[in-house]
């Protein structure tokens, strides 16, 4: 019970947290993603990952994938705090629908030679991923997925001479003929 | 081609401006000149259908707006320039959105060419005010401008209301468009705010009030802002249900105080009858209020034993600090309205004699009772006394933050909504002078009282300048301890009474400020000075400030002390030296 002396309750609650995906379908306007990341840092909302990008240039849609964590109570708050922005139209819990696909795509440089280069290829083969730059010491490999599929292939390049990763983040869409 | 000059709907972006705020039937408009906003000042000068008010610094406009807006219904409306206007009015918009008051801001900018530029008088008006408005726009093209200020009167006034800025750069200003009156696809089509409540919670909540044996009424500042309506349905509601009614601060004069229902304030230091019966009631009713930290005391022994029943306009207020059983999204008019008629059909008034008998006990502990003393004024005193002396009168009343507005809460009675203008959610020192500005503004031949503290008054005593050239005959009531007075408490309670920098040396003397100001300066001393002095303030046609010297070192209770429950309150009579400081356990030991 005992808290130091404060006009404040100190205690803080440490329930479990759980990993969300949120689409959210927003007007494209200047200053909306500011709004949206803004949203999250001004209230301490976790980002896991966000991938933004225009979806329909007609209607001036643009469509924000958001990964975040948070206890349940969490989030709801962030679900709805994020609803109630103006230029949001909808946000949907795409872990929560369970009907949803997820998928990241990342490009993975490994620098090396010899028998590295040819295991390199081989996981690469064995992952799906493409080789979409090469020279004789290099390749630069192509490869999608959910983000566990695509993290692992990054750790077995590791040792082989990984240089640099660039993820794209994670985007989703729900399964079915239904739109979000 | 035909001749656009003649045609009535093509003008400058300054005089859609002002065409705008004509259109929304704005009367009166609190701002400050500077050079990104002279074209739309220029404007003003050729109209004589909105009152400008000068105020002497951009948070008095925005605060004074704030007061107008909380005693009319109407949204306020600020027009500052660019730079340090703008950042100037951060805080009573910040204030604005923590109260959920209408604003609309207009902000000028420079030139859109300079944007970016670090020109004179630049900042990213959108950028600092993003977190501080409900929404904020930059115009960049004069045949935008009516669509976004239409936007913005209707986002500040409609679901929650909340404060919008509207940023013009000069250039805009100068160019010219064409206008159109309000039309509704002037909105943003994701913008749809929830009015109506959902029939079968509805129906759930009504089953749930029916078969309460300890209920309680809690309603907040959503009744307020919901209308008169509301407060009439409300009412109604406790009539013909009989319950027992709490208010938050905000939500004070929606039920009135001498209504037989009524428990007062609840929170911190709201009555222990109120508290308690949050605490032990079995259904709570929360009518537009957001369980706030100074509600709740510690949220995992707040009110343990009850289903909660949640109305509020804004979904992300549900579920936010505290779980509700039952939450129904919706205006609360709305659904008290329905929520109403389905109790008069479907419900009959429950027997909670029981629970009432309870209530008369804790109310027994008369939780607001104080040392009456003939040498000093006391502050609780003080209050009533200047109740007292507004019998009769049709008194606005407005506060800074401390101490002082604590005491106005618990110690003069509101009858009406509208009438109580304080900065709650923010705690803003230097509200409550500007905010009555507005209110008078909006009620010239009212009596608006400032209830005020000696430190809270000198962050925004400038504005005294404004009201004598306007002529606002505003009354700043200052309860004068010398000290920040819930500074000085929470130093003796929490931090072993080691006062640092909370003592108000050299205080002006504010019956010759009053002087220099040109407007009337009195004083009471002693508690045989005050009804008489009271009644020279109440009766004098100009500003007055009133330097009411109370007793310095004089605490607030009762007080939830940190970190404890509802049922762990701290009383008057109780709190001797050695009892405040094992209610505050943790606490450093008390001199």
């Amino acid at each position: 019970m005992n808290q130091p002396a404060s006009a404040y309750f100190l205690e803080e609650r440490h329930d479990p947290t759980e990993s969300h995906t949120l689409s959210v379908l927003v007007q494209n306007e200047p200053g909306v993603l500011a709004r949206v990341i803004g949203l999250f840092s001004g209230r301490g909302y976790n980002i896991e990952s966000l991938t933004v990008s225009e979806t329909e240039s007609q209607k001036h849609l643009s469509r924000i994938t958001i990964v975040t964590t948070g206890t349940p109570m969490v989030i709801e708050q962030i679900k709805h705090q994020l609803d109630r922005m103006v230029p949001v139209y909808r946000v949907v819990d795409m872990t929560l629908t369970g009907r949803s696909i997820e998928r990241e795509l990342a490009m993975v440089k490994v620098r090396g030679g010899g028998d590295n280069r040819v295991e390199a290829l081989r996981l690469a083969d064995a992952f799906r991923a493409r080789v979409i730059d090469a020279t004789t010491e290099s390749f630069v490999f192509e490869i999608t997925g959910n983000s566990a599929k695509v993290s692992q292939f990054i750790d077995l390049m590791r040792p082989i001479g990984l240089v640099e990763v660039s993820r794209t983040g994670v985007a989703a869409i729900g399964r079915g003929p239904e739109g979000m | 081609m035909t001749d656009k000059s003649h045609d009535p709907n093509q003008m400058t972006g300054a005089a859609m401006i002002v065409r705008a705020l004509i259109d929304h039937g704005v009367q009166h408009l609190f701002g400050y000149p500077g050079g990104a906003v002279l074209p739309i000042y220029d404007e003003i000068f050729q109209q004589s259908e909105v009152e400008h008010i000068l105020v002497r610094h951009e948070q008095g406009a925005g605060h004074a707006a704030e007061g107008y807006a909380r005693s009319t219904g109407k949204p306020g409306v600020v027009l500052v320039t660019s730079g340090p206007g703008a950042t100037n009015m951060v805080t009573p918009l910040t204030d604005a959105l923590m109260d959920s008051i209408p604003l609309v801001c207009i902000t000028g900018q420079v030139p859109t060419h300079l944007i970016g530029n670090d020109a004179f008088q630049e900042c990213d008006t959108v950028g600092i005010t993003r977190p501080c408005t409900k929404h904020n726009w930059l115009v960049r093209d004069v045949n935008d401008l009516a669509k976004v200020l239409h936007e913005a009167f209707y986002v500040a006034t409609t679901g929650r209301p909340g404060p919008v800025v509207v940023d013009v750069p000069k250039d805009v200003q100068f160019a010219t468009g064409t206008y159109h009156p309000p039309r509704k696809s002037d909105v943003h089509v994701s913008y749809t705010p929830r009015v109506k409540g959902d029939a079968t919670q509805i129906r759930k909540a009504v089953a749930l009030l029916a078969g309460a044996k300890r209920p309680v009424i809690y309603s907040g500042g959503g009744v307020i802002n919901s209308g008169r309506e509301a407060s009439k349905l409300l009412r109604e509601l406790v009539e013909v249900t009989g319950f027992p009614i709490t208010s938050t601060l905000m939500g004070l004069g929606a039920y009135p105080a001498t209504g037989k229902n009524w428990l007062g304030m609840l929170g911190m230091h709201g009555t222990y009858e109120s508290n308690m019966a949050m605490h032990d009631c079995d259904v709570m009713l929360c009518v537009g209020a957001r369980f706030d930290d100074r509600i709740t005391g510690r949220t995992d022994a707040f009110s343990p034993g009850s289903k909660k029943i949640h109305i509020d306009i804004d979904p992300s207020s549900i579920n936010k600090n505290i779980h509700v059983d039952v939450p129904i999204i919706g205006d609360c008019g709305n659904v008290l309205g329905d929520l109403l008629q389905v109790f008069k059909a479907e419900a009959k008034k429950p027997d909670i004699k029981a629970w009432w008998q309870e209530i008369a006990v804790w109310r027994a502990r008369n939780s607001l009772a104080y040392r009456k003393n003939s040498e000093v004024i006391l502050p609780q005193y003080a209050i009533e006394r200047l109740f007292e002396a507004t019998r009769g009168h049709d008194t606005y009343i407005t506060t800074e933050v401390g101490q002082h507005q604590m005491w106005a809460a618990q110690f003069f009675g509101f009858e009406e909504p509208h009438r109580w203008m304080t900065s709650g959610g923010l705690g803003t020192m230097g509200y409550g002078l500007p905010a009555a500005l507005g209110v008078q503004v909006a009620h010239p031949d009212s009596l608006v009282i400032d209830i005020a503290g000696d430190a809270s008054v000198q962050m925004t005593m400038q504005e005294m300048s404004t009201a004598v050239q306007f002529e606002l005959p505003i009354k700043i009531f200052i309860l004068n301890n010398q000290y920040m007075g819930m500074v000085r408490q929470w130093q003796q309670l929490l931090h072993g009474n080691r006062l640092s920098h909370s003592y108000s040396e050299a205080l002006p003397d504010f019956v010759k400020l009053a002087d220099a100001f040109g407007c009337v300066g009195l004083q009471a001393i002693k508690p045989g000075d005050l009804d008489g002095a009271l009644k020279e303030m109440i009766s004098v046609k100009r500003p007055v400030l009133f330097d009411c010297r109370v007793a310095a070192l004089e605490n607030c209770f009762p007080m939830i002390p940190s970190g404890k429950a509802h049922n762990e309150m701290l009383l008057p009579a109780e709190a001797t030296d050695e009892a405040t400081a094992a209610a505050f356990a943790g606490g450093k030991a008390l001199v």
